[in-house]
């Protein structure tokens, strides 16, 4: 038999032996497993545990900063808490909760029974859950001789020469590098995973062009990720070099530079928010189509636009250098870069508003959470053109704008299309349906804090309050803005309480949602809530990109105009 | 148009190819950008000898191994183990030619990671590169063990087909860093 | 910014149109409304606009961008070297000759003949950026590296910033005071500064307490035998407001508790506790707050 015949054979059920085995043996099954279902949960809930850490971080931050010279926390304690809420929020909320959702998603919607390499699945996931204790262990372990207890306090891009052993004594630093670089390791274990999943493993019938759109923005992000993190491995590794083995790399007394950092660190931080954004556009580009009950509109151009927005993502990275001191070429070639990306991006906002358009939309819970995320990317993005004129940056970067800024994109626009996401496919993996109420109140609360913080949080940039400072003086303008800034945090917090209450509650006494409570399209909602551990019980074969709506609508099936 | 699960190792592999070069790169990057840069201490043509040697052992390695490739699949399993070995004793003496390079740098001209900003790019990028030769001899050891008990037949020649091209994807690096260092950047 | 609220409001309200109009009514028939799957020619339009947009855009900026960075300065130009330190500003006027430490001053420029003052940035330690809203974009200090900046300040005042890139510790209190003023007050302003400093009498005691403890391994005092660089220049120290780089304003119960613990302003900065106390701590108080 054939490697292809063996993986399209149908497969007989297997009895489930006794509904309750203790409790170790079902934990060791957890620790196991190499099932890509699994392993993608504890992803996300990887993911979660983490958000709620982080957000912990900036709630005491902005308790600090919400009136002037407070002392609720040391100078030392903020500026490690920035440092950590960043860092923890990139690399271990939004890469492992879109992992997660990629590895649980992407074989379902292509109908195949798990990832192309199921072991490699489950060490990367432990390689970056591994990373992850790293970094925090250094909360209690960091300093040896300087003190017990010393997270890194580098800020998240951990410019040199702030890292070298002369400023940076004892390990705190050296936490935030093998953290990352395991977790790294991780990463692109993962991606690797993803990408020969999708390029070898769909079900017969579907070709390229009939991928659903979460898949191929997952394939590309996947690539992306392959080419993006290795340069931070690689000045990490350089710190390294130069942080024990007396290395030269960016010790600017023997030579070295600073600004060599910034290049390699942004070659990867850049691409690496087009890594973090992209699943969001994924998951909204289920979720519209829908709840709009219309097909997306211009696939092809969607897919084109992903691909752009990924290849240009590479050539935009000096943006974030604006300020260094380069030649007055190398600033407006970033400024056009950056402009130019704009493009791509704003076509993809115009198809979600296509989709909607002539449609019938309904608002439940999901739709609204993507709904507001048209509203803030756009917002976002318009601030991101903006901050992409030099001369505009120049005033504006390194202070609240920016942060601002990137707050929006990163939870206005993904945070939401993520919870839209929970929403949408909860019922798939649990198998029972949410309280709408709690999502409704999650939904607004959290929206009134989103908007409460990040919207006043443009004012002190624009009023000249940078970034990373873990106090200011009264008297320049900044105490309303700060305050009002502080107070969305508390309904924020009551949100995702929500969010968590519901789920969790839900869990146990949410009603049954069956196979398919939103009448979707995709492959996945052709399995049982939740699936089975095979998944498929006979491969399915496709002609469209909506198989379940071909299903559903033999009068008029979606391969007639493909 | 059914996709094939067997193209998954070679898939796979070229992602990996992918991260691993993108690695590469920056250190190439910051070679070149660093090099004439350093305030003190020796330069390149004061210390580098080509080593011809080591990079023929290491590019007819290639050839060899493409030789043992063919072998497995035609089921030649004894031709097989003999070009393999022969693999692996060419990237043992291109390691072995580094070491002596090396000895020769740090005892002989005192030129270490530490001594100048030259000294840091040369030893990391080239120390990256033997890195991932090491690696390479580790799996193709593996393998031979592998081949000597037995193990290794006809219907393994894609697993072996997805190690050698991580062996050339190792020469073609060398490929690069060879005349970047050596040659180029004096 | 105008393009932009422009392009907000266009998309934003045909968004928010779509919502209500298309919303599915609460007596639905169920059916599903005609499926439409793209438009090449919608999406021709919204390709292209955009990218004329940009375009725009970009020209508009690039011409700013070359306006600044390139801009030439004129011959009578101020000239002043700033070092960034960890967590003050060392200001150097080369023309003058002399050395100041976080405060900056400037004649006031007008249109007519305009007397910019070019700011050379270098840093002594790791990275630092200048930024004074008001006058200017921030550009950043980087060890190893000259940048360069220009203010051109058309009203006289005092204008704040601070540092914005983080540098360590105690980046939020790396604060920075511009006096912009009139020619003369300018001329004058150099002047007391190039000249080395007082020797008033009734300050020996302090005087020679501070030459002969560790304050002279960090400090200069023009004049003396003080010519420490680490930390700032306090030849004209009461000539500014404040002490620690904005850490708190220049009195002499602050200026004595910075001597006794820095820390307790500034925890982190680089100056340590000097171990004085009661007389010695008030005649070096009492000498520092001669230095006009």
């Amino acid at each position: 038999m054939s490697d292809a015949e063996f993986a399209l054979r149908p497969v007989t059920v297997p009895q489930t032996v006794g509904a309750s085995r203790p409790l170790l043996d079902r934990l060791h099954d957890w620790i196991v497993t190499v099932d890509h279902k699994r392993l993608g949960l504890m992803y996300v809930g990887y993911g979660v545990l983490f958000l709620v850490v982080a957000g912990l971080e900036a709630t005491v931050m902005r308790i600090q900063l919400a009136i002037p010279n407070n002392h609720f926390v040391s100078p030392q304690v903020f500026n490690q808490l920035f440092t950590m809420h960043g860092t923890t929020m990139v690399f271990l909320v939004g890469m492992p909760i879109l992992f997660g959702f990629a590895n649980y998603l992407a074989p379902l919607m292509i109908g195949a029974r798990d990832m192309a390499f199921p072991r490699l699945n489950a060490f990367s996931f432990w390689m970056s859950a591994f990373g992850g204790l790293i970094l925090y262990f250094s909360v209690i372990a960091a300093s040896g001789l300087y003190g017990a207890g010393n997270a890194p306090d580098i800020g998240w891009f951990a410019y040199a020469p702030l890292t070298s052993s002369t400023f940076s004594v004892g390990h705190s630093t050296d936490y935030w590098i093998i953290g990352l670089l395991v977790s790294g390791i991780g990463s692109i274990g993962t991606a690797a995973n993803i990408v020969t999943t999708i390029l070898c493993m769909r079900c017969p019938g579907m070709t390229l062009g009939r991928l659903p759109m979460f898949v191929w923005l997952n394939l590309v992000v996947s690539a992306l990720i392959l080419l993006v993190i290795s340069p931070l491995t690689a000045a990490q590794i350089m710190l390294l070099v130069d942080r024990y083995l007396g290395g030269h790399f960016f010790d600017t007394q023997a030579g070295g530079s600073a600004v060599i950092w910034m290049h390699f660190f942004w070659i990867f931080g850049h691409p690496e928010v087009y890594v973090l954004i992209i699943p969001g556009f994924a998951i909204a580009s289920e979720v519209i189509p829908v709840f709009s009950r219309k097909p997306i509109f211009g696939y092809s151009i969607m897919v084109a636009a992903t691909l752009a927005i990924g290849f240009l993502s590479l050539g935009v990275w000096a943006h974030h250098m604006f300020t260094v001191g380069m030649t007055s070429y190398a600033n407006a070639f970033f400024t056009a870069s950056t402009m130019a990306i704009g493009v791509p991006t704003g076509i993809k906002i115009f198809n979600w508003l296509g989709t909607m358009w002539g449609g019938k939309i309904s608002f439940a819970v999901p739709m609204r959470f993507c709904v507001a995320f048209l509203f803030q990317f756009l917002i976002a993005g318009l601030t991101g053109i903006m901050l992409s004129a030099s001369p505009f940056d120049w005033q504006l970067g390194n202070s609240y704008f920016v942060v601002a800024h990137f707050h929006y994109v990163l939870i206005g626009g993904l945070i939401f299309t993520i919870f839209a996401g929970f929403y949408y496919w909860y019922p798939k993996v649990t198998g029972r349906m949410w309280n709408d109420v709690l999502g409704r109140a999650h939904f607004w609360l959290f929206l009134i804090g989103f908007h409460l913080t990040f919207d006043f949080m443009h004012i002190p940039g624009v009023l000249g309050m940078p970034r990373r400072i873990y106090t200011y003086d009264a008297g320049r303008g900044w105490e309303l803005w700060n305050l009002i800034v502080s107070i969305g945090v508390v309904f924020q917090v009551v949100g995702i309480a929500c969010w968590v209450t519901n789920f969790l509650w839900s869990y146990f006494k949410g009603p049954a949602a069956g196979n398919d409570p939103w009448d979707a399209w995709t492959l996945e909602w052709s399995t049982t809530s939740p699936p089975r551990e095979y998944a498929f019980a006979t491969i399915p074969v496709v002609a469209s990109r909506r198989p379940l709506w071909d299903v559903k609508h033999p009068e008029d099936p979606d391969w007639k105009y493909e | 148009m059914a996709t094939m699960p067997e193209w998954r190792g070679p898939v796979g592999m070229w992602c990996l190819i992918a991260a691993e070069s993108a690695m590469f790169i920056i250190f190439v990057v910051a070679y070149l950008y660093y090099a004439g840069k350093s305030l003190s201490g020796p330069t390149p043509n004061d210390v580098l000898r080509v080593p011809i040697f080591g990079s023929i052992c290491l590019f007819s390695s290639s050839v060899t191994i493409a030789f043992a490739e063919r072998a497995v699949e035609r089921g030649d399993l004894a031709r097989f183990g003999r070009w393999w070995f022969v693999t692996l004793a060419l990237g043992a003496l291109f390691i072995a030619g580094t070491v002596r390079e090396w000895a020769r740098l740090i005892y002989h001209d005192s030129f270490t990671i530490s001594t100048n900003l030259y000294g840091t790019t040369f030893y990391s990028l080239v120390g990256l590169h033997a890195f991932h030769v090491v690696v390479g001899l580790t799996g193709l050891s593996i393998i031979m063990a592998f081949g000597l008990l037995g193990f290794v037949r006809k219907e393994h020649a894609r697993q072996v087909r997805v190690f050698s091209m991580y062996w050339h994807f190792v020469d073609a690096i060398w490929a690069v860093v060879l005349p970047v260092v050596y040659i180029i950047a004096r | 910014m105008a393009i932009c609220a422009a392009i907000f409001l266009t998309v934003g309200s045909l968004l928010a149109y779509s919502m209500v109009k298309f919303r599915r009514p609460p007596e639905d028939d169920g059916r599903e409304p005609v499926q439409i799957y793209g438009s090449n020619q919608v999406e021709l339009a919204w390709t292209v606009i955009p990218i004329l947009i940009v375009f725009v855009l970009f020209l508009a900026t690039a011409r700013v961008i070359h306006a600044v960075q390139d801009a030439r300065m004129p011959p009578d130009a101020i000239e002043v070297v700033a070092v960034g330190h960890q967590f003050w500003w060392e200001f150097r006027y080369p023309q003058q000759g002399f050395v100041t430490a976080n405060e900056l001053h400037v004649p006031v420029s007008d249109a007519s003949h305009p007397t910019p003052t070019h700011i050379t940035l270098l840093s002594a330690d790791t990275d630092h950026s200048f930024w004074v809203p008001q006058l200017a974009g921030k550009t950043d200090l980087i060890p190893n590296r000259q940048n360069s900046m220009w203010i051109d300040p058309r009203e006289a005042g005092v204008y704040l910033g601070q540092c914005a890139q983080f540098c360590g510790m105690q980046h939020a209190k790396m604060l920075l005071r511009v006096v912009a003023e009139s020619r003369e007050d300018f001329e004058r302003w150099l002047a007391s500064q190039g000249s080395p400093a007082r020797q008033a009498d009734g300050a020996t005691q302090g005087r020679r307490i501070f030459e002969t403890t560790a304050c002279v391994n960090c400090h200069t005092v023009s004049g003396t035998s003080a010519h420490g660089t680490f930390g700032p220049d306090l030849t004209h120290l009461m000539s500014r407001k404040t002490i620690g780089a904005g850490a708190a304003l220049l009195t002499q119960d602050n200026l004595r508790h910075w001597i006794m613990n820095p820390d307790s302003f500034k925890p982190g900065s680089k100056m340590p506790a000097m171990q004085l106390r009661g007389n010695e701590l008030d005649a070096v108080t009492a000498y520092l707050l001669t230095l006009d």
